[in-house]
């Protein structure tokens, strides 16, 4: 008899589900590069590609959180990276405990965030024009506050940096394959904005504002403050990225957070099927994104395309995916 | 007189935006277990008496009484925790969350223990079972309470909005022009939930355009015209033709020409 028609439908209640075409997505892609390459789907491999997503992952948490709320972050990379300047220079420079330096710039991301939330909320700019303008300053800012140079200055083979800044990128050993700290702390960060998203009602209330910030307020929830929460929270994970990013690099490079991570975290969010209408879409589709987008870096690289058509590939999954969105979630009536 | 004390009683409310008096001395009562419709013309001051009720404005002069008590809304916020609460027309629901995170956002209950005190974690559980009884207390028949809204029919989302305030509201329910954004079949569901909310002992105002339905629904009818009440009538001791000329403040001529008119 084949599939009933309640078959049918817990079919397509399962197609429909949120993470569920983002993770076919994921399946695809694995088999593609599988395919093509004998290399790739070894556990060094994979988690070679999960240290290289960590840094995009734990940023696009925070665009997650933003692009719920129907905002967009642009200064994601520049924030990062001047987050890692400060972290650098205070500890290597300035002679600040390592910890207190990691510390400050964390804060300085903070305050970025604090910034662009606050200029959202209080003159209601649009995030676009705001975190543009967020992204140029924090860009001089970190060229200013290292004079152009990378912390630790010159490339002494093993880095002077602390331990502790180099902290996330140890790691331990499961089988044959090493793990990351660093990785390690994505995953956890991802459960934490998961439980956030879905377990507690301020989460219920960044869909709410998403959704129609006009309803949202009129059922008395206070969308100013929800808003400049999820900007603050968002400042917060790129600070958490810089200290990643630091770890990973071995050094603070005022030329880091310029390119590919803005766009890159963006991607993952709307691969991961949330909306840039805001007030759909889930953070562990932002996971699998972000994987997606590791995956096509690391994987283009294996089957030995060049760098600059990594920049052409990733172009057009932005574009294809933000289409899909389009289509699908356009504002019913 | 000594008939019932009225639940909210506003007297003598003033309210000038700039040069355009909106209200001008404006009085009104809402009695237990009635509907009250407030009609008129635009910028007779319906719409300005509604929000100064609902605590969306501040009247510059006049008072407010709930249950003979003397109060001053702030906000929206202060008129939610005296038991009033609003439905609008343009279905304020937050699209993608399910009815019942809707019906509780923004009084989510926790569960009890570390687990909400701590972890914040929502009790679903109790939200659900909760906003299930409460609809079909309503009467308002959806297939699952887990159902995002964008799912709903228009008339089942303003059903959530109605059930919403018709759960939290504990003195008075307002209805802003609930069927406005509806079609006919949908409306004749907002109205029949109306009735029962009323029927459950919520008072109920009511502001719409349409004068059938407000002379099917009200018990009295409270008409606004230049920021004044110029008459409370009731659907027995008045026709549709004589409120539509009451609020129009058409004379007594043109009032017995459209009387006429409208008897064959």
């Amino acid at each position: 008899m084949g599939l009933g028609s309640k078959g049918l439908d817990q079919v397509r209640r399962v197609l429909a589900a949120p993470a569920v075409g983002p993770f076919l997505a994921l399946v695809l892609t694995m088999a593609f590069f599988s395919l093509k390459s004998d290399a790739f789907l070894r556990g060094p491999n994979l988690s070679l590609v999960l240290q290289q997503v960590m840094v995009v992952g734990v940023l696009a948490i925070g665009q997650t959180f933003v692009i719920l709320t129907a905002g967009i972050d642009l200064s994601v990379g520049t924030v990062m990276a001047f987050g890692q300047i400060v972290m650098t220079k205070l500890a290597i420079d300035q002679g600040y405990s390592p910890l207190t330096a990691i510390l400050l710039g964390i804060l300085a991301c903070i305050g970025f965030g604090i910034l662009n939330g606050g200029l959202v909320t209080a003159i209601r700019l649009p995030a676009f024009i705001v975190t543009l303008g967020t992204l140029n300053i924090a860009f001089a800012l970190t060229h200013i506050v290292s004079n152009d140079l990378t912390y630790p200055p010159g490339k002494s083979g093993a880095s002077e940096l602390p331990s502790q800044l180099l902290f996330f990128g140890r790691t331990f050993t499961i089988g044959n394959t090493d793990i990351t700290y660093g990785v390690v702390l994505m995953f956890v960060l991802f459960g934490l904005a998961w439980y956030a998203l879905t377990q507690t009602a301020w989460g219920r209330h960044v869909y709410a504002v998403g959704d129609d910030p006009e309803a949202a307020r009129l059922t008395g929830i206070k969308t100013g403050r929800v808003l400049l929460s999820v900007y603050t929270l968002a400042g917060l994970l790129y600070g958490l990225a810089a200290w990643l990013l630091v770890s990973r690099t071995e050094l603070g490079d005022p030329n880091a957070g310029q390119t590919t991570e803005n766009l890159d975290s963006i991607t993952a969010v709307v691969l991961g099927g949330t909306s840039l209408f805001g007030g759909r879409g889930t953070v562990i589709g932002t996971l699998i994104g972000a994987v997606i987008v590791g995956i096509f870096r690391n994987g283009l690289t294996l089957i030995g395309v060049e760098v600059i058509y990594q920049y052409l590939v990733t172009g057009i999954l932005v574009i294809l995916a933000v289409s899909v969105d389009q289509l699908t979630h356009r504002r019913r009536a | 007189m000594n008939g019932p004390q009225p639940i909210l009683e506003a007297r003598g409310l003033v309210k000038s935006f700039g040069q355009v008096v909106a209200l001008n001395g404006a009085d009104f009562e809402l009695y237990p277990n009635e509907i009250v419709a407030i009609i008129g013309d635009n910028g007779a001051g319906k719409s300005t008496l509604i929000k100064t009720l609902s605590g969306a404005l501040q009247p510059d002069e006049g008072e407010l009484r709930l249950d003979g008590e003397r109060v001053r809304f702030r906000s929206p916020g202060d008129a939610r925790r005296a038991g009033i609460e609003t439905v609008y027309q343009d279905l304020a629901v937050a699209p993608s969350l399910d009815i019942a995170e809707n019906i509780f956002l923004g009084r989510e209950s926790r569960w009890r223990g570390p687990l909400g005190l701590v972890l914040r974690l929502l009790d679903r559980r109790s939200m659900r079972r909760e906003a299930a009884r409460h609809l079909s207390e309503l009467k308002i028949g959806v297939q699952s309470i887990k159902q995002p809204v964008e799912n709903l029919s228009g008339g089942q989302r303003q059903g959530v909005a109605v059930a919403r305030a018709a759960k939290w509201a504990k003195r008075v329910a307002i209805m802003d022009e609930p069927t406005a954004a509806l079609g006919v079949k949908e409306t004749r569901q907002v109205l029949d939930m109306i009735l029962r909310v009323r029927d459950r002992g919520l008072p109920v105002i009511l502001i719409s355009h349409d004068m059938p339905h407000v002379f099917e629904l009200a018990d009295r009818i409270l008409i606004m015209r230049l920021g004044e009440r110029v008459a409370t009538v009731t659907p027995q001791t008045h026709t549709m033709p004589e409120a539509v000329a009451i609020m129009t403040g058409a004379t007594r001529g043109e009032l017995e020409q459209a009387l006429t008119k409208d008897t064959p």
